[in-house]
């Protein structure tokens, strides 16, 4: 198994009420030195989060303590920029396990669902009704549900179906990865290989 | 059935289709690099398992390499580790590593095609996202994650739903002053940094047709900043006389089987894309970005938007401003500028030296302005010096460092200080990509010589 299984989860989350969050911000570059996968989330919106002298910036979301949970939301367009997986691993490192938005870029995207972090897509109306129940109640929990691919704001029993590819589906609630997938592929893949021009 | 070119590539490379899943992709060339390979070549040791096909494998270090003294021990104890574990893995692996001082070293993207590793209607992955620069040659090229760049070391596939099809044609002549580069910023300021999220697009029209292969390299190199998974042009007579003869492209009989198949690489009459786009080059000026995302360009001679023409995200766009220390209305000819940067896999190339050596020959750098020029490998530094641009550089008060990522995301040393101003040449201008607090302007090598020789934005047009 290459990482938790993803059911259902139920949590507070926090608002990141901006759009085109890039992953340069998610963790900028030059804390992706690392040859193993730890502590990234320390890192997690560095620059947002810290000032140059390394003091807490009390204005930034995650520094306010009105605001936690495992699940991190966030304005259309998240996770655009660079391919980083930094980006997914800081975020799960940190301790969410989802990420809510109206629109995702692409890399980042499979990035999150390959480490068993569950991007899920939602209206812009229904984001803003997720914004807008934080801010009345920062308190409030939300409850996704991967197997009926629903996601409910608790304190108004509102909800929105997300769609996701059923094989990544079956992926997350397995707790698989794609390697365990094609690895028994491998009589497939070297008859695919020997009639390949290059 | 009429087919476009992204659906011969991508479906002659089909190993399995998976119900109700994404495809079983073959992947004929991977391109590693040091930073987003340890954790990938960790897990294969965990996993007990070896790489593949490593003979489809190249590894160089780029990202995170000095761009001044590489003959010395890297400084930054960090990077050196990077820089030896990708080493170790390589030799460990059975992987070509051409590491810092090798001769053939560069930024992946640019040694890619320098040595025939890229090629026509080839599948190409790397973990990064400016992989789509191979796109220029007729490739299928996208960028991957960690997760995926140890799936395809283990098992040279990956797994991916096919991507929709995007189409932007662009014909007309380009105008004085006017560089790929140009029609790249502005093309993303009218799709905006997601409007093509989910596509995979293909460039069409006179425009590409006409354009130089580092010009294509360019175009499709940043084809990610508007969201695409990437761009490609269909391969023609330019592209087989870039690529022939060498290190890595087929030669002789192969050669010829080669051509026949890649003549095949284009999109039917009549084939079909989800999405089509039409611009017009006689009406695109020299570009200029004046925010914190590459979709925030503008004409040169323009003036910064203001919020109530941006539509929503107004809370974004003012922050975006804010951080740039501008307003809107503000006009960006005139600006002041403290650095330059000429590099990057999007405009460190050969071609790019010589458009920056056009504008500064005979004028003196500003003395105000620290320049950093690094070309994009060994190549290009020796094809510098060959065509006598390094004398031209010099005679105007610049230096010429070692190749490399460099200030492009800034990972190693050379990084903007906060809250200044530079004019730069590659890709991204997010808050931070080239430094803490550093404000990032994105443009052409003309208009970053410009900036150079004045001090401040200056249209590169009024300077030939």
């Amino acid at each position: 198994m290459a990482y938790d299984k993803f059911n259902i989860l139920k949590s507070r989350a926090v608002p990141l009420k901006i759009e085109n969050v890039d992953t340069d911000q998610i963790i900028p570059a030059r804390f992706l030195k690392a040859v193993e996968r730890v502590g990234f989330g320390d890192n997690l919106f560095r620059d947002w989060r810290y000032d140059q002298k390394g003091k807490l910036k009390n204005d930034f979301i995650l520094n306010n303590s009105l605001y936690e949970g495992k699940i991190l939301v966030g304005g259309k367009n998240f996770g655009s920029g660079s391919s980083r997986e930094h980006a997914a691993w800081a975020i799960y490192d940190y301790g969410f396990r989802c990420v809510i938005s109206s629109f995702f870029a692409d890399i980042f995207k499979n990035n999150c669902m390959n480490i068993g972090v569950l991007p899920v897509q939602v209206s812009e109306s229904f984001l803003q009704k997720i914004f807008k129940n934080i801010e009345l109640n920062p308190k409030s929990n939300f409850e996704v549900n991967l197997l009926e691919q629903k996601v409910s704001i608790i304190d108004t029993k509102e909800f929105e179906l997300f769609e996701i590819n059923p094989y990544k589906k079956e992926n997350l609630l397995n707790g698989f990865d794609d390697i365990d997938y094609l690895i028994n592929l491998k009589d497939q893949i070297s008859a695919f290989a020997n009639k390949t021009p290059f | 059935m009429s087919k476009t070119l992204f659906d011969k590539v991508w479906d002659t490379h089909v190993v399995k289709k998976v119900n109700n899943g994404p495809d079983v992709l073959f992947i004929d060339r991977h391109m590693v690099h040091e930073v987003t390979s340890p954790v990938a070549f960790l897990g294969l040791k965990n996993r007990k398992l070896s790489v593949l096909y490593p003979n489809k494998t190249f590894a160089t270090a780029d990202h995170n390499t000095p761009t001044i003294n590489q003959h010395l021990p890297v400084k930054d104890s960090l990077s050196a580790n990077q820089l030896k574990t990708l080493e170790r893995n390589s030799k460990n692996f059975g992987i070509s590593f051409w590491g810092l001082g090798h001769k053939k070293n560069g930024i992946v993207h640019v040694i890619g095609p320098e040595y025939g590793i890229t090629l026509p209607g080839a599948t190409i992955v790397c973990g990064d996202s400016h992989t789509s620069t191979h796109g220029a040659f007729g490739a299928i090229a996208f960028g991957i994650g960690t997760s995926e760049v140890e799936m395809v070391l283990s098992t040279q596939c990956i797994m991916q739903v096919k991507p929709k099809k995007m189409r932007i044609n662009v014909n007309g002549k380009m105008g004085k002053g006017v560089t790929p580069k140009d029609i790249a910023l502005f093309i993303i300021s009218r799709l905006s940094t997601s409007g093509a999220t989910g596509f995979f697009v293909e460039y069409s029209g006179s425009v590409f047709t006409e354009m130089s292969m580092e010009g294509r390299m360019t175009v499709c190199n940043l084809s990610i900043e508007m969201g695409a998974r990437g761009g490609m042009i269909a391969p023609d007579d330019k592209t087989f006389e870039y690529i022939k003869n060498r290190e890595f492209t087929p030669k002789d009989k192969n050669w010829s089987n080669s051509m026949k198949y890649w003549k095949t690489l284009y999109s039917d009459e009549d084939s079909k894309f989800d999405k089509e786009y039409y611009f017009d080059a006689n009406e695109i000026e020299p570009m200029i970005t004046f925010g914190t995302n590459p979709g925030m360009g503008i004409s040169i001679t323009k003036g910064i938007p203001s919020i109530k023409n941006n539509g929503e995200g107004s809370i974004s766009y003012k922050k975006s401003l804010n951080y740039m220390g501008y307003s809107e209305g503000d006009e960006m000819i005139g600006k002041k500028i403290d650095f330059v940067f000429l590099g990057s896999c999007t405009n460190g190339r050969i071609e790019d030296f010589r458009a920056f050596a056009k504008i500064i020959k005979g004028k003196k750098k500003n003395p105000d302005v620290t320049a950093w020029l690094v070309p994009g490998s060994h190549k290009v530094l020796e094809s510098i010096k060959e065509e006598g641009i390094l004398n031209i550089l010099n005679e105007s008060g610049f230096e010429l460092r070692e190749p490399g990522c460099s200030a492009c995301l800034a990972m190693n040393d050379d990084k903007i200080p906060i809250g200044k101003y530079a004019v730069s040449t590659s890709n991204r201008n997010f808050e931070g990509r080239q430094g803490p607090g550093a404000r990032t302007i994105l443009a052409s090598p003309l208009v970053a010589a410009a900036a150079a020789i004045t001090g401040q934005i200056t249209d590169p047009r009024t300077l030939f």
